[in-house]
């Protein structure tokens, strides 16, 4: 029988009474009495040499405040990267400066020239349009083999080339090479990982306001992570001190990653604000957001596989060149090295590994962390290549697959990363049982029978989540540290607030977060509120992503309650005349243990708060505790996941007909929530996998800059999904035993969609196509089966 | 979007006085006007429109003709379109219901969106498209991309379709927009059959005589098996190339013949 509350129970999301309503409180709902109202004239050209920005006529224009460009910012920090990774001659990264406001060149469409403060948006606009700018546009550098090629026109003019940092990893070189020279067969694949716009329904907000009574600046901001936007911001970019600064990021509508980083619209709105001493305001169109928002993924790897005569992995190589963009963005450098070397291993026993990142400046919008952030590219890359040595071997793809799995755990990889449980033998055992292999072929003579083609995607999957061990991302280059931190204020009714330092942009913390506190105190969860995004209000937190919420934060709000319930146990043992040790805490009553003598909750945390019989001599009144966890690795959720298509030959097109995913998130707290995120992440591989590109023509200029080819996945894209997260192996570092959910979809699921079309293709007789790359359109499969 | 002043007559005289203003615009539907003016792409003096004037509204059936008023909704056409089977099914798929809620068979054919759908129906209907000083044959009217017979301040009040004895229009959608990568609209008449191609050529909307003078011969669809369109004029884009868009001319006729009815 399922729960109906606590841990594993599935209530309804208490927040989407609020969202769905229309109640919701986002950045854009705030306005602030006085607020002025900015419009950024952004760059046309992808590289070009600022002759002159001239402001006059302009500056006089009705409604105009005042207009700022880059020489505002001469002096003034920029944006800061922060994770330095050191390349393979242990130099540090090339890190260019990243200028609030363009100072000297433009390098990319939608770099920010000036910014027109106004009493109105139309005035902004208006006023933006009448600033001389005389900009010598320069050749871009655009593709990457391209921007590393001798002569390639220079993103940045002060560093030698357009190479960020030449990165290798992994096991020894002659452990590499060895298992390529015995090899008994070899595996190669050469493939494009998309380059990939967010697009979270609401577009980035920033309203800053000043108060000159105390030197104090507020921004309000669309922020995963409101504890490091101030940060950022305040230490490194404006110089405010954190308690002369307060961040808040409130409800936030979807942020995939890119709303990880600290922007430049964020840092003006703060900073022009004090300069006006009036309330600044951004709204982004959809349109800046396409040429502003960090992008995602854009990889371009070659990777090979070394097998023995038993069809045994014996070897892994990669050779990846990853695009910056213009500037590095807040962890940009972080995502082709840590988070994407570190996951080479797979879910197989392979020896020896070598990665090897070249990280490329180009004329194009800095790219981060999106969903997965390098974990996806790792994936698809390895288990496209493990689909196509079983197609080269004509073995089972399955077969193949389970024949490396690891199987004894802790393992670990030769790719730093220890992999502490998971089980992939018993998520491989769950997919075949959901996707009905045996009836596979005859779904497929149906789809002939239509004239279609029928093809079946497998692939496995593992992620490293929970982001991260401080002490060992420090040795990698994170100038942060990962931890996270909750205060649990009990009150004196017994009600709770937990203020958490995650950030819930979607993902239901909300409910999830009062079902642990509620399982752990025997209360019921409609008294307890989690309080969380504004950096006045909770202790600290490095915010949300990388599946980190419940598993760090979340374990800092288990340990925050221990200590409460520690302190509760002592009141409740002077209030029940009896030793500390003996009392037992359930369902909310405190009880000498073997006795009827008890007191409830509510009686306990009156005591706290109303101490006339109370052990003051011994502890302090009041009922609040606040603890840090710093996780002591990652968390390694792992899966196995199928798709079915059907492939149009007349038309190329592709449809999903099926889809199943079989997930180890270890623990789950809300299996409804935990479902709820599978579907979205699947929806958003899917996208990745058969729809979504962002391309850029050779002069830099974005062509995909709308919705009009930008192609975003509907409901009528994505099928009804399988989904199933019972093959469950805890954590065993973290007190809930949890490792993640959110990204897991997404990772997982491009390898499938492309291997199914591969195998529908190969059906009908098109063996010469041996991948295609993402996104696999129809006009792109139709090429491919007449190339 | 600029600062504009905006009108609303109530009949065509009115609206037709209204458009004799320097930088006057017709506003219909709107569903390709407003985004263009939020986007700053074009800056009128007023916007006249045309969704207050009832004599642009509705359809009706005569003398094997549907005519229908110039500002009346794709949904319009869907829900009251029956007789002319082809064309309600063409209008119930355009866009979303947003779209088809707000946009208009005169506004779409006026604007002559490369990738539109009416177009394909007007042309492949020989429709005549009547406005407040003529009649234009379709064959007249669409002169390329965004591009029209009509002249500056010219009204379509009235699309008249002949209704043939089978039609159908196969769309191939664009992935984002889902627009028509490649649209064909065939309609088999006594005196032979048309069909008309929308999406796929760099000069918008056109008829295909090779496939005409073969389903005409003989309306099926192994009739056009073995025709071929040129991809030299094709349009290529993200979503396809010219010779992958001058395929799909192809089986989206052949496909358009077969669902006929």
């Amino acid at each position: 029988m399922p729960k109906d509350h606590g841990i594993g129970a599935s209530p309804k999301r208490r927040e989407d009474v609020r969202f769905l309503t229309g109640a919701g409180q986002y950045t854009d709902d705030i306005n602030v009495y006085g607020q002025t109202y900015v419009h950024f004239l952004r760059s046309d050209v992808a590289h070009g040499r600022i002759n002159s920005v001239n402001t006059e006529v302009a500056s006089a224009m009705p409604g105009v405040v005042r207009i700022f460009t880059g020489a505002d910012f001469d002096g003034i920090g920029g944006l800061p990267c922060g994770w330095q990774v050191t390349d393979k001659h242990g130099e540090p990264m090339k890190e260019p400066a990243h200028p609030v406001l363009a100072q000297g060149k433009v390098r990319h469409v939608g770099d920010p020239i000036a910014a027109v403060v106004a009493e109105s948006l139309e005035e902004a606009r208006n006023a933006a349009e009448a600033i001389e700018v005389d900009i010598e546009e320069l050749p871009a550098a655009v593709n990457m083999k391209a921007a590393l090629a001798e002569g390639a026109p220079k993103v940045h003019d002060d560093l030698s080339d357009n190479l960020c940092y030449d990165w290798q990893f992994g096991s020894d070189q002659a452990d590499v090479d060895a298992a390529f020279e015995k090899a008994a067969h070899v595996t190669t694949l050469e493939l494009v990982n998309n380059r990939l716009v967010a697009n979270p329904m609401e577009p980035r907000v920033a309203l800053g306001d000043y108060s000159r009574a105390n030197d104090e600046s507020t921004l309000y901001t669309t922020s995963q992570n409101p504890h490091v936007i101030r940060l950022l911001m305040g230490a490194f970019v404006l110089g405010i001190p954190e308690h002369k600064l307060r961040v808040v990021a409130p409800d936030v509508g979807g942020g995939f990653g890119t709303k990880i980083f600290h922007y430049a619209e964020e840092a003006f709105c703060t900073f022009a604000a004090r300069q006006i001493n009036r309330p600044v305001k951004w709204t982004s169109t959809r349109s800046e957001a396409f040429m502003s928002d960090a992008h995602g993924r854009d990889h371009v790897t070659k990777i090979e596989l070394a097998l023995d005569a038993e069809n045994n992995f014996i070897g892994l190589r990669t050779d990846t060149l990853a695009n910056m963009g213009a500037y590095l963005s807040t962890f940009s450098s972080s995502v082709p090295t840590w988070l994407h070397g570190t996951l080479m291993a797979g879910n197989y026993k392979t020896p020896a590994i070598q990665v090897n990142v070249k990280a490329v400046f180009t004329n194009t919008v800095p790219v981060d962390a999106y969903r997965g952030a390098g974990r996806p590219e790792a994936t698809f890359q390895l288990e496209r290549l493990v689909d196509k040595a079983a197609r080269e071997l004509g073995v089972d793809p399955i077969a193949l697959r389970r024949q490396n799995f690891i199987t004894s755990f802790p393992y670990e990889t030769p790719v730093a990363v220890a992999y502490d449980t998971g089980d992939y033998v018993a998520t491989m055992d769950k997919l075949e049982e959901m996707i009905d292999r045996a009836g596979f072929d005859a779904r497929r003579k149906e789809s002939e029978a239509k004239g279609k083609l029928r093809g079946l995607g497998i692939n496995c999957y593992i992620e490293a989540c929970g982001i991260a061990p401080s002490n060992l991302v420090g040795q990698l280059g994170a100038r942060a540290g990962l931890y996270d931190a909750a205060t649990v204020r009990v009150n004196a009714t017994g009600s709770i607030s937990v203020m958490v330092g995650a950030h819930s942009h979607g993902q239901g913390h909300e409910t999830a977060f009062p079902q642990v506190v509620a399982e752990m105190l025997g209360i019921d969860e409609s008294m307890i509120d989690i309080v969380h995004g504004d950096s006045s209000k909770i202790p600290f937190g490095m915010g949300t992503y990388g599946s980190r919420s419940l598993a760090v934060c979340g374990s800092a709000m288990v340990r925050a309650t221990e200590k409460i319930i520690n302190k509760a146990k002592k009141i409740a043992g002077h209030l029940l005349e009896a030793s500390e040790a003996d009392i037992e805490l359930k369902d909310g009553q405190f009880t000498v243990a073997g006795t009827d003598k008890s007191v409830a909750w509510g009686d306990v945390t009156l005591a706290a708060y109303v101490p006339h019989n109370y052990p003051l001599e011994d502890i302090e009144p009041g009922l609040e505790e606040t603890a840090f966890y710093d996780p002591s690795n990652f968390t390694y959720p792992a899966g196995a996941y199928a798709c079915e298509v059907e492939l149009d030959p007349e038309t190329g097109k592709v449809t999903i007909e099926r889809f199943a995913a079989a997930d180890d998130f270890g623990n789950v707290v809300n299996p409804m929530i935990v479902e709820g995120q599978v579907h979205g992440g699947l929806a958003q591989g899917i996208g990745q996998a058969l729809l979504e590109t962002c391309s850029y023509d050779e002069d830099g200029q974005l062509l995909s800059a709308s919705y009009m080819d930008y192609a975003m996945p509907r409901a009528d894209d994505v099928p009804f999904y399988a989904v199933d997260h019972s093959c469950a192996t805890p954590c065993t570092h973290n007190p809930l035993g949890v490792k993640g959910c959110g990204e897991a979809g997404a990772i997982g699921s491009p390898p499938a969609v492309v291997n199914a079309v591969i195998d529908a293709l190969h059906s009908g007789g098109h063996t010469q196509v041996t991948h295609i790359d993402m996104p696999v359109s129809p006009g792109r499969v139709w090429a491919a089966m007449h190339g | 979007m600029y600062s504009f002043d905006m009108v609303r007559p109530t009949s065509v005289a009115d609206a037709v006085a209204a458009l004799g203003q320097e930088d006057a615009q017709a506003l219909s539907g709107g569903q390709t006007l407003i985004p263009t003016l939020k986007q700053r792409l074009a800056m009128p003096s007023v916007l006249v429109s045309l969704s207050g004037i009832d004599e642009l509204k509705g359809l009706s059936v005569s003398d094997g003709v549907m005519e229908i008023k110039g500002a009346t909704t794709h949904a319009t056409v869907a829900r009251e379109g029956g007789d002319y089977p082809g064309l309600a099914a063409l209008a119930a798929n355009i866009g979303d219901p947003a779209v088809r809620n707000r946009g208009t068979i005169g506004g779409s054919i006026a604007n002559n969106d490369p990738s539109a759908c009416y177009p394909a129906a007007a042309l492949g209907s020989g429709a005549t498209i009547v406005t407040n000083t003529r009649e234009i044959a379709a064959d007249e009217f669409f002169q390329g991309m965004f591009t029209t017979a009509l002249e500056e301040g010219e009204i379509v009040t009235a699309v008249r379709f002949p209704i043939p004895e089978k039609a159908a229009y196969m769309k191939f959608e664009q992935p984002a927009s889902r627009f028509a990568l490649v649209g064909v609209f065939v309609a088999k008449y006594a005196d032979g059959v048309r069909v008309a191609v929308t999406g796929a050529s760099n000069d918008g909307v056109h008829r295909w005589s090779a496939a005409e003078e073969a389903l005409s011969a003989n309306f099926a669809p192994d009739a056009v098996e073995g025709l071929s369109v040129p991809a030299d004029n094709m349009i290529a884009d993200l979503h396809g190339s010219a010779a992958y868009r001058a395929h799909l001319v192809g089986v989206m006729t052949k496909r358009a013949v077969a669902a006929a009815d």
